[in-house]
């Protein structure tokens, strides 16, 4: 669509700008303030210039927080975008079971984190949890608090449940998209069922698979209260992801300023990242 | 290549049909023969592309039997009747380009690299795709993706027919009488059986050999665009084809034929003969435009009109004339001399056709 | 015919998934703790609404799900009132820096809400917002309203911008346009945003938590008192986990006549 050139269109954008500004300019620059000094007190600061970056880029601790992050980001997108596609394309296509299956499925969407938390921590425990004494039941000892490999498995199925509804929502939607002409015309065409998919289906559903595949990397790097509740970061810190590690060192140990640069560099990872796959998958799109 | 048989074929949309309205096709028993060029032509809404995805097996019928070469296929699928459709609007598959879309059909069927190279450049050359074959197909024009999704079918020389529905609505008027030629050169060169959907009367004549119309669910006729023209075999077909439609007029029987408005038009014996075998009271007399015969001077078979209308159309004239409370029209030469007021018409009496229940009825001339 | 019924079969497995955790802790919520930490039961064997009770009769419980609805609310109607004219900016009108201000909005969406804990604990302070409301509110525009911006320019971009010249040739003045034609006009993308707004802002848990104390705690933070001396209360922390959940029941049933077509966000 043209856009009309009109400067005037900065009154409708004005509130935004001004909200955004508020609650993300202020507080960055605050950020970005702390992380070039070290703060004792109220009223001792000094410049220490980019000290802080050095040492967060070099720390161990954090390095490891890092690549677990990215482990289980990856993990969680090859998991849930492959499952979330294949859930849309099992859905029934209209009608009460259509809308029964859609309820059902957001279900796990609208849980507040700390819940979904809780009740994995229920659900898994080999006590008074179903899946756990099933598990422990059949003769696989499994313990998520005190195995590191439970302890991912669980918080990798926790995420998985909590979060393909949303990849199989966004796909669904694009799947009722797709012109039934468009399978009369395959049929014709005498294309196998993968053939459909590959020609019709994933073509159109590359749109919202963009947007699915950005929503669900960027929301797994920040990761925070599901896995703090279930695991609590451990055992040991195996399953501590960044957003934890971040707010141990901010508010537990108040280490205002190594926090803050480290903000300011888990920041611009996801911005690099989120950008990344953006123009890939663009890229991907324009090629001839 | 097949012969396909329609056997009192039925279909309708809703689960239980309550009655003959919720049908969009009713009772048609037809034959389309091996390597014909077939056009089936109706109003929108008549059926026609319910009776093509029934032919192709998009669509199950709900009563009746679908035939290839005497096999019932009711059950198959369109890949096991190895049919091909093309459709209204352009379907392409767009992430591929327009070589691997024509393509597409035959990787399918799992055929050799080389002779779909072969069978896929022939087919872009009849329809000039050879320029655009390698691009992407979603960056074609309309006119060309109706072209590439046309290819598709074509490609497919192997097949029991080619259905078309009316695969020429979004292409542009001059391309449009180009690509019928093609289609035509086509089926001359493969004699593919081939099914052409429209609404368009020209469009039908110049594509087909012989023309189904359709109308309300049901074939009314089925014959060569002349038979069409000359012996509509229902009234919806005189009014449907040629330009202005057949003139209809509602009649009564008396003694000696038929009357309206006072005025008796007679009936040889034999006509009057077979009028006599129903009681129905739905009567019409048909004739077309162009076999009104205007003349200034009354003779004994003429009916004195009045000139109401001259639309002069560059090669013809359309003269509209009241008779009695009737109004019909006449398509006279360009040439032909017509002055308003008063005017006699004749109905040349091999040109006056006569409708019971909208059918024809006709003495056997053979 | 066979594929489809694979395909039902697949897709209950799926649901039996989703919902397995659910009832376990539905099911939690009516048993006494003595059942809970006992022998495993599938189904409560003393019925008891008990756990309930406690939640209904106590104001610092029931109060936890009075503070997170109304922040709730007011982030969704800010969200809403904000976005939308800046939607429709952004998807009609080229302006100085359009393109730069909405790659600035989106990116705010991806930075992580740990990174600006102690910031706004020191803004809503110094500002004296600290256990409010409208502070929580507030605060979780941060991540909704760039999400709203985003999903209402693709709907609105959907609408042909000939509707608004008609408009303005039949007399219509721009906000008069705006309610009476053009908002019921993208009714699924406002159903879809206002699904967006909610759902993000009542699962959150780590800013609201950090910028309340007593007065506008939201439930989630509540929850953790389960945890007492004597261990944790299974009972009454399941049916608290069952109550957050029927908010978010209510709201899918409201759109979703819209969640099939409206998911797309307006850009398929």
């Amino acid at each position: 669509m043209n856009k009309i050139p009109d400067n005037r269109a900065w009154w409708l954008v004005l509130p935004v700008f001004i909200l955004v500004a508020f609650s993300a300019l202020i507080p960055l620059m605050t950020v970005v303030n702390y992380s070039v000094q070290d703060i004792f007190g109220p009223n001792s600061a000094y410049f220490v210039g980019t000290d802080w970056f050095r040492e967060v880029l070099q720390n161990e601790n954090l390095q490891a927080s890092l690549g677990r992050q990215f482990v289980f980001s990856a993990a969680v997108l090859l998991i849930e975008i492959p499952l979330g596609i294949g859930v849309a394309l099992m859905m029934p296509t209209s009608g009460r079971r259509g809308s029964l299956c859609l309820i059902l499925l957001a279900i796990p969407l609208l849980i507040p984190w700390n819940v979904v938390g809780t009740i994995w921590q229920i659900f898994g425990r080999g006590d008074i949890g179903l899946f756990g004494w099933a598990l422990n039941e059949i003769g696989i000892n499994y313990n998520y608090t005190g195995n590191t490999g439970d302890a991912w498995a669980t918080v990798l199925l926790m995420d998985v449940w909590h979060w393909t509804p949303l990849v199989a929502l966004l796909c669904y939607s694009g799947l009722r998209a797709i012109p039934e002409a468009f399978y009369q015309a395959a049929e014709i065409d005498r294309a196998s069922r993968w053939a459909i998919f590959r020609y019709i289906q994933l073509p159109r559903l590359k749109s919202v698979l963009v947007i699915a595949v950005l929503l669900r990397f960027m929301d797994s790097f920040m990761i925070y209260t599901e896995p703090f509740v279930l695991t609590g970061g451990g055992p040991g810190s195996s399953t501590t992801f960044l957003s934890q590690t971040l707010t141990t060192m901010a508010i537990g140990q108040f280490d205002i300023g190594r926090a803050a640069a480290f903000s300011l560099v888990y920041f611009l990872i996801v911005l690099l990242v989120s950008w990344l796959f953006f123009t890939a998958i663009t890229h991907l799109d324009k090629e001839k | 290549m097949a012969e396909i048989q329609l056997k009192s074929l039925a279909h309708s949309y809703s689960k239980h049909p309550s009655g003959p309205e919720d049908y969009a096709i009713r009772q048609i028993s037809h034959t389309w023969h091996k390597g014909g060029a077939y056009a089936l032509l109706g109003p929108s809404g008549c059926g026609k592309s319910t009776m093509l995805n029934i032919i192709s097996g998009l669509l199950a019928p709900s009563e009746g039997e679908v035939l290839f070469d005497d096999v019932r296929v009711n059950e198959l699928s369109p890949k096991e009747r190895n049919i091909a459709q093309v459709f209204q609007f352009p379907v392409i598959y767009d992430s591929m380009t327009v070589f691997q879309n024509l393509a597409f059909p035959l990787r399918n069927a799992g055929m050799a690299k080389d002779r779909i190279e072969t069978k896929v450049n022939e087919v872009a050359e009849i329809l000039e795709l050879e320029a655009v074959l390698h691009r992407k197909a979603r960056n074609l024009t309309a006119d060309e993706k109706q072209k590439v999704s046309m290819g598709r079918g074509l490609v497919r020389d192997d097949v029991s027919a080619i259905l078309f529905d009316e695969p020429l609505t979004v292409i542009d008027p001059q391309l449009k009488w180009k690509l019928r030629r093609k289609l035509k050169q086509i089926h001359e060169q493969f004699n593919i059986t081939m099914v052409y959907v429209t609404h368009d009367q020209l469009e039908a004549s110049t594509f087909a050999d012989k023309i189904a119309v359709m109308y309300d669910g049901q074939i009314v006729q089925f014959g060569t665009p002349r038979e069409l023209f000359e012996r509509p075999n229902h009234t919806f077909v005189g009014y449907f084809i040629g330009s202005p439609g057949m003139n209809l007029v509602a009649v009564e029987r008396c003694e000696e034929g038929v009357r309206f408005n006072g005025m008796t038009v007679k009936l040889g014996a034999g006509l009057q003969s077979l009028l006599e075998q129903s009681t129905s009271s739905n009567l019409k007399l048909g004739i077309r435009p162009e076999f009104i015969q205007l003349t200034t001077t009354p003779s004994d078979d003429t009916f004195e009109c009045d000139v109401t209308d001259i639309e002069d159309l560059g090669t013809y004239k359309i003269v509209s004339l009241t008779l009695g409370n009737q109004s019909i029209k006449a398509r006279v030469d360009e040439d032909h001399a017509v002055a308003p007021g008063k005017i006699h018409a004749g109905f040349p009496r091999q040109w006056l056709k006569l409708y019971v229940d909208e059918f024809l009825i006709e003495e056997q001339t053979e | 015919m066979k594929m489809n019924k694979r395909k039902g079969f697949g897709i209950s497995i799926y649901i039996v998934f989703v919902l397995l955790p659910i009832y376990w802790l539905l099911i939690m919520s009516f048993k006494t703790n003595q059942e809970i930490l006992g022998a495993l039961t599938l189904w409560p064997q003393n019925f008891t609404l008990a756990n309930y009770a406690v939640i209904f009769t106590d104001p610092s419980w029931y109060n936890g799900y009075i503070n997170s609805m109304i922040y709730v609310s007011m982030n969704v109607v800010i969200t809403l009132l904000v976005a939308l004219p800046a939607a429709y900016a952004f998807s009609r009108y080229k302006f100085v820096g359009d393109k730069h201000l909405f790659f600035w909005l989106l990116s705010n969406r991806m930075a992580p809400p740990a990174v600006f804990l102690l910031p706004f604990f020191q803004l809503y302070s110094s500002i004296g917002l600290f256990d409010t409301h409208i502070a929580v509110a507030l605060a979780h525009c941060l991540f909704n309203v760039p999400l709203a911006v985003w999903i209402l320019e693709g709907f609105i971009s959907g609408v042909p911008r000939e509707y608004d010249e008609m408009a303005y040739i039949d007399g219509y003045s721009f906000p008069k346009f705006f309610i009476k034609i053009f908002i019921p006009m993208i009714r699924s993308g406002i159903g879809v945003t206002a699904f967006f707004a909610f759902m993000f802002s009542w699962v959150e848990l780590l800013l609201a938590r950090t910028l309340t104390s007593v007065e506008a705690q939201p439930i989630g933070a509540i929850m953790t008192r389960t945890v007492g001396a004597s261990g944790i209360d299974w009972g009454v922390l399941a049916a608290a986990g069952v109550l957050t959940i029927v908010p978010g029941l209510l709201v899918i049933w409201f759109v979703r006549n819209h969640v099939a077509t409206g998911f797309a966000l307006g850009r398929v």
